[in-house]
């Protein structure tokens, strides 16, 4: 889960970490008026989620107060990968001597957090670790064991970095390792981390991402940072249909049968389970059909909740039939998977030999699944069909009804 | 022959008096699994299905003798100090099966783990199964299922997905090629045991003539494998298939599993695949197509 810039940095703020003085601000009057605050050159910056700001003309520096007004509104209509600003934050600009990156994040590999410095900071870093390995450091640490601030000196010295600047960044660095295991964060980075001319330090950006299945360990701080409960920040919002799908998932307990994100295509879709869908989503569109949603259902949903999915997936404008489809199943019940989109199918008024256009479920409890498909008229394949074939036959019959 | 299990192995299920952990209970014993107590505090004197309860490891220890496996299935934020138990109770194989756990919670439970000489696989997996000696884990489903997909021979199987494990293990099975061992590796963004680190256990078992694997978006671990083979020589040919193909497209976007964000161009289907082919692992567009790619590796080989 992603924080916007003003809240990493109110984090960071809590933690000690140097910053400058900036207000969030959200009308140019007030833009105006906070640059005049602030005194001096500022900078506007557009608080969206995603990257690419500066490219997209979101961040422009004002001498002014009427300067600060101005980029305001030019800022505000700027959509960055398709995301509306947020809000705008004024920042004071300072005049900047050396930029630092530093990062913690977890890597996979070792299964350890790592720490990434580099004393060319302010520009992407991946391409600093290509062209000048020398100046990128990666620091393992432990998340088990006590931490000290040795790790972030060594992490520092190892790119290349020594004198007053080491001893200064030291604490800075550590800090941001200790925020990182503290708030179980994916991702904590600092770039520019900045030496200003007048020898003080300052982050000039940053970046959290916070893991979301430990929100609830963290609802203090989210509170205080005014992050309300129901914000996804997914890369992007959520649409009606999706929410629906996710109310259907949220009933009871019984398995899953949500993840539900929309396409623009016309074969709905009601497959499972992780790997499953990704597998059938690839299969219907090698085949050239066009989904009209992911979703997976798994772990033995509940009859009522495959229903009320099987609902909502024919209840969207433009899909005339569904593919129900799974790997061959260990603790999905095949029987309860038909019961639950066959009343689904009638309940939303539909004939479910028309609208279901294969069913391809095996595993345990198949043959009273079978039973049931069969007795509806429904066109159903058990194993020896593979999955790619069985999406083939449900975009054969989406073409051929077109 | 066989890795990690066989049918002497000994193990205990922590949470076990849990809807889930109660079917657990029921589908590996049926496939012969030798359980020999179960955990969940509070419940001490219970039994289920002849397994008798405790209300920590240690008791099990004390009455049962000393188990080599547990089956972690507790709750999100009880994990970490079931695994933490186990590991200090000397157990030196954990298949946890919980998802949603935080990732510092895993990388502190596999630091241990290392510390302690054990190993662990998952967590949000379905454990893994030695056809037609044991099972430990939910692979597969009731004994009968499972005894329908999997059978005995020589491919390994490893899978980020618990599904695709049986239906690869299926694939195989209708084909005419049995598996020596089949390993639910979990579907997290950090896992106890990665592909390139099950390698060298199929590398050392005679059973093991080829290796299946399923792989889908998000992570380094096939980047990691692609590096085991060509570092080390390996005897066994490796076939992949790859899934979620359409995510390439659509960054930041979670689907499937916790583990399968596309973040950078790394985590892509198509930079995988190319690593992996560049070390000389057969990917296959389909999941049917696997059986005719190991048996062509095969007759490569001889």
């Amino acid at each position: 889960m992603r924080f916007y810039e003003y809240e990493s940095k109110a984090l960071f703020e809590k933690r000690g970490l140097p910053l400058g003085p900036r207000h969030l601000v959200t009308s140019a009057d007030e833009a105006r008026a906070k640059a005049a605050e602030i005194g001096g050159s500022v900078v506007l910056k557009s608080q969206v989620l995603s990257g690419g700001r500066m490219k997209a003309g979101a961040v422009k520096f004002a001498d002014t107060p009427d300067e600060a007004a101005a980029h305001f509104e030019a800022i505000l209509p700027i959509e960055v990968r398709g995301e509306k600003p947020h809000s705008i934050l004024v920042e004071s600009k300072s005049p900047i001597a050396q930029e630092y990156y530093v990062a913690v994040t977890w890597d996979g590999r070792n299964k350890k957090p790592v720490v990434i410095f580099s004393d060319m900071g302010g520009i992407d870093i991946e391409e600093v670790a290509e062209t000048h390995p020398e100046h990128v450091s990666k620091t393992n640490f432990s998340s088990l064991l006590p931490i000290t601030p040795r790790l972030a000196k060594e992490a520092i010295g190892a790119a290349t970095v020594s004198g007053s600047d080491l001893n200064k960044l030291t604490p800075i660095v550590f800090e941001l390792m200790k925020i990182f295991l503290e708030y179980d964060l994916t991702l904590a980075e600092i770039n520019p981390l900045a030496r200003l001319e007048d020898g003080s330090f300052a982050v000039l950006d940053g970046h959290i991402d916070m893991e979301a299945e430990a929100r609830g360990s963290h609802k203090a701080l989210l509170k205080e940072l005014g992050i309300g409960d129901d914000e996804t920040r997914q890369a992007r919002p959520p649409t009606p249909f999706e929410i629906e799908g996710a109310k259907v998932n949220a009933v009871d307990h019984r398995g899953v049968a949500g993840n539900v994100v929309e396409f623009d295509g016309d074969l709905g879709l009601v497959i499972g389970a992780g790997g499953g869908s990704l597998t059938l989503f690839d299969a219907v569109r090698k085949h050239g059909g066009k989904p009209a949603n992911y979703c997976e259902i798994g772990g033995n949903p509940s009859q009522s909740k495959a229903k009320n999915l099987t609902k909502l997936i024919l209840s969207k404008p433009g899909v005339d039939k569904i593919a129900v489809m799974m790997n061959v199943v260990s603790n999905t019940r095949v029987d309860i998977v038909a019961r639950g989109v066959i009343a689904g199918c009638i309940e939303a008024g539909r004939d479910p030999s028309e609208a279901i256009a294969i069913f391809r479920i095996p595993g345990a409890w198949e043959e009273e699944g079978f039973k049931i498909l069969e007795k509806y008229g429904v066109d159903y394949c058990d194993r020896s069909v593979s999955m790619y074939d069985a999406a083939g036959r449900a975009v054969a019959k989406m073409q051929a009804g077109s | 022959m066989s890795i990690l299990i066989d049918k002497d192995t000994s193990f205990i299920i922590q949470g076990i008096t849990g809807r889930e952990a109660v079917n657990l209970t029921r589908e590996n014993l049926d496939y012969g699994a030798r359980i020999i107590g179960g955990v969940t505090p509070g419940r001490a004197g219970r039994d289920i299905y002849g397994v008798k309860v405790y209300d920590c490891v240690r008791d099990v220890v004390k009455h049962e003798g000393q188990p080599y496996g547990s089956i972690v299935s507790v709750p999100p934020r009880f994990t970490k100090d079931a695994v933490f138990e186990a590991l200090e109770n000397d157990i030196k194989l954990i298949v946890i099966v919980t998802e949603n756990i935080p990732r510092r919670e895993v990388a502190q439970m596999v630091e241990l783990a290392n510390l302690r000489g054990a190993r662990i696989i998952g967590p949000n997996c379905l454990g893994m199964i030695s056809p037609g000696e044991a099972k430990m884990g939910g692979v597969g489903g009731p004994a009968a299922n499972t005894r329908q997909a999997y059978t005995k021979g020589n491919i390994g199987v490893m899978s980020r997905s618990g599904g695709m494990t049986t239906e690869i293990a299926s694939t195989l099975t209708a084909a005419g090629l049995g598996q020596s061992t089949c390993v639910s590796i979990g579907g997290d963004a950090i896992v106890g045991t990665t592909y390139a680190e099950l390698m060298p256990f199929f590398e050392d078992d005679p059973a093991t003539e080829a290796i299946a694997i399923y792989s889908e978006p998000g992570g380094r671990m096939e980047a990691e494998l692609a590096e085991w083979i060509a570092k080390n020589n390996s005897r066994l040919p490796v076939v992949a298939f790859m899934a979620g193909r359409f995510m390439d497209e659509m960054q930041g976007m979670r689907f499937g599993h916790a583990g399968t964000i596309v973040e950078g161009k790394e985590d892509t289907t198509a930079d995988k695949i190319q690593r992996m082919e560049a070390a000389g692992i057969s990917v296959a567009e389909r999941i049917e197509e696997i059986p005719e790619l190991i048996k062509q590796r095969l007759a490569e080989k001889k």
